[in-house]
């Protein structure tokens, strides 16, 4: 076929058939492998090379950042911007900041970590080459496909097609760039 | 196609899931219930019968700022009232969507899967509508944002060592992650039904999907990613949702009324707060499963644990009750003890012994297996639930506010039809919310139904 392709991208069954396949493409030397699934395949993403997320440590630092902002606010408004004297008590009246600051760092670290996890996946992008795939729209549904980018220094369409389709997939197709 | 490639699997029957399910066929009637079913009669005249409530209860709100809180029943005693009452009420409703969602997540439930999406969605309305009253309460609505920390030309800042100023941020903080939590977990399903519309030519669905799915395509990365974020807000949400009913417990428990000054607070609270919301659980999921048939997926063995934490929390409910009136006693306070009496012998007697039959006597039916594996009995059985929690509110906020210490500044509270009106108009939004998000959006997670799909095949039989 003519013009520049995204890559091949094969159609299973199972998710099983996926891994599987996944493994075998590793090994065979490709690096930069996609996989898609309609629910999380459990050893997927490290069969196509991922290497840990670091969605932990962004959550812990959003809550790191969420409680000490809290608590300064507390604390600069209280005792150095507004100091109101409230029945004799103290102005860094340390125990009543504690709420707040325990609210604040669940916010920080949850909202690090959603919008960290779409960042990270580099989400939203409406529009994406394997999309134009044919069949892909079953794979939010009850198929599976592995995709080889046209990117991947391993990549040559006609020695990878013949690769994929060793893998007994119900069907390997070309996605448009 | 190729002849020798393994089958994809079907689900076997694991109580919480029934046989003969598979990807295709769990994913095609979720999502047709969104897409494809028409709309029919029970839904159509609830949902008229919900807006036109809805409408009343807007209506109401116009009112109340026009007027002033003087439509109310409250007054010097007791200026705290139904609304109060409603927003405790509420917000503790919204508690078991987060427990289910998020504790049971952690605990790796099964139970869970089925139920987690309706139960969130009914969290978020619970939670938005009890923050609703807390500003209708309000004598001057419109400075209700003086509560948040803001550099103001005024040079003020909110008072921080006020539960009332903790609370802003319990229940913000509260609505804005039972949301995302909410959102995260519907990414997935809405690019199943952006894809579904899409293959069925739906160019407007198609395209309202596609936007809200973000250009969600399941790659095996993002897979990774998303669970380990979905993980981390359940651990984050479970200490938030604890969090946030103590700190709602501390307006009262902060002030020195008789009936509010009390250490049993935070924890009676929370399990008041599960309580009734898996009552309201109950009380949804029961129509939800009839009307469309989706008793493979909420199966009795779901309502039956709903009820079996049903019994728990009632009986962490009477312990709370219990503690109240023994320390009331234990204590010496003259006026702790006199609350307690009042509350057996006073003008709110009735209330409190309805109350407690409604949350103390009523949930021991739930020991026999026959009633939690009865459906209508179990329905009934939450709405009396859900009565006897708000029924606990109103008398926690009254009770102790209409004797306090002098009988000169004693008083009574009686409920205008403007209270009623509210209480009335507010379930009435809640259960209209509720009927939008089920034509529109997928009631159950469909991506974790596939899960539980491939899971239950792997099962050993």
């Amino acid at each position: 076929m003519s013009g520049k392709i995204y890559g091949l991208i094969a159609e299973f069954r199972t998710g099983d058939a996926l891994l599987q396949a996944a493994r075998r493409a590793r090994e065979d030397g490709y690096r930069d492998l996609e996989a898609y699934a309609p629910y999380p395949v459990e050893g997927l993403a490290e069969a196509v090379g991922f290497k840990g997320s670091r969605m932990p440590l962004m959550t812990l630092l959003g809550g790191i950042a969420g409680g000490l902002g809290g608590y300064f606010l507390q604390w600069y408004s209280a005792a150095i911007d507004y100091p109101i004297n409230v029945g004799g008590r103290p102005l860094h009246s340390w125990p009543s900041f504690i709420p707040p600051t325990f609210e604040l760092t669940i916010l920080g670290a949850a909202l690090a970590a959603v919008f960290g996890m779409l960042a990270a996946n580099g989400l939203p992008r409406l529009r994406h080459p394997v999309f134009n795939a044919p069949d892909f729209e079953q794979a939010t549904r009850n198929r599976f496909f592995l995709c080889l980018p046209a990117r991947d220094p391993r990549f040559d369409e006609r020695r990878s097609k013949t690769f994929l389709q060793a893998l007994q997939p119900l069907s390997v197709a070309e996605a448009p760039a | 196609m190729n002849p020798a490639s393994p089958q994809p699997p079907v689900s076997k029957d694991i109580g919480v899931l029934r046989a003969g399910w598979g990807y295709a066929s769990v994913t095609d009637k979720i999502a047709n219930l969104v897409l494809t079913r028409p709309v029919r009669w029970p839904w159509l005249s609830a949902f008229l019968f919900t807006f036109a409530g809805t409408l009343v209860f807007f209506g109401a709100i116009a009112y109340l700022f026009a007027a002033g809180v003087g439509i109310w029943g409250v007054n010097i005693p007791v200026a705290w009232g139904f609304a109060i009452g409603n927003f405790v009420w509420w917000i503790g409703i919204g508690h078991a969507g987060t427990f289910i969602s998020a504790f049971l997540l952690l605990l790796r439930q099964k139970w869970r899967t089925s139920i987690n999406r309706f139960a969130e969605a009914m969290t978020l309305f619970a939670a938005g509508i009890a923050g609703l009253f807390p500003i209708l309460h309000l004598g001057r609505p419109w400075f209700f944002y003086w509560l948040i920390p803001y550099p103001d030309v005024m040079n003020v800042w909110p008072q921080w060592r006020s539960p009332l100023v903790w609370d802003i941020f319990a229940i913000g903080t509260y609505l804005i992650v039972s949301l995302l939590f909410w959102y995260v977990g519907l990414i997935p399903d809405l690019g199943t039904l952006r894809d579904r519309a899409c293959a069925s030519g739906r160019r407007f669905a198609t395209f309202a999907y596609g936007l809200l799915a973000l250009g969600w395509r399941g790659e095996a990365r993002h897979w990774a990613r998303y669970e380990s974020v979905y993980l981390l807000l359940a651990g984050l949400a479970t200490p938030l949702v604890i969090s946030v009913h103590s700190v709602v417990s501390l307006d009262f428990a902060i002030g020195n009324t008789p009936g509010y000054h009390s250490t049993i607070f935070p924890p009676y609270f929370v399990a008041g707060a599960l309580f009734s919301g898996f009552a309201m659980v109950l009380t949804l999921a029961i129509p939800l499963r009839h009307f469309f048939g989706l008793q493979d997926f909420i199966t009795r063995r779901h309502l039956a644990n709903a009820a079996k934490v049903m019994l728990a929390t009632s009986l962490i409910v009477a312990y709370g009750y219990a503690a109240e009136i023994f320390t009331a006693f234990y204590s010496g306070d003259e006026y702790e003890q006199y609350m307690t009496l009042n509350r057996w012998t006073g003008p709110y007697a009735p209330v409190y012994w309805a109350m407690m039959f409604c949350n103390v006597a009523v949930p021991q039916l739930l020991w026999w297996r026959r009633i939690r594996h009865g459906v209508p009995a179990l329905f009934i059985l939450s709405l009396v639930v859900n009565v006897g929690m708000w029924m606990e509110r109103f008398l926690i906020v009254v009770s102790s506010l209409h004797r306090d210490f002098m009988p000169s500044a004693w008083g009574l509270f009686v409920p205008t039809v403007w209270d009623w009106v509210h209480l009335l108009g507010s379930i009435a939004f809640f259960v209209f919310l509720f009927l939008l998000f089920i034509r529109f959006l997928p009631a159950i997670s469909i991506a974790e139904m596939r899960e539980l799909v491939h899971e239950s095949a792997e099962e050993k039989s």
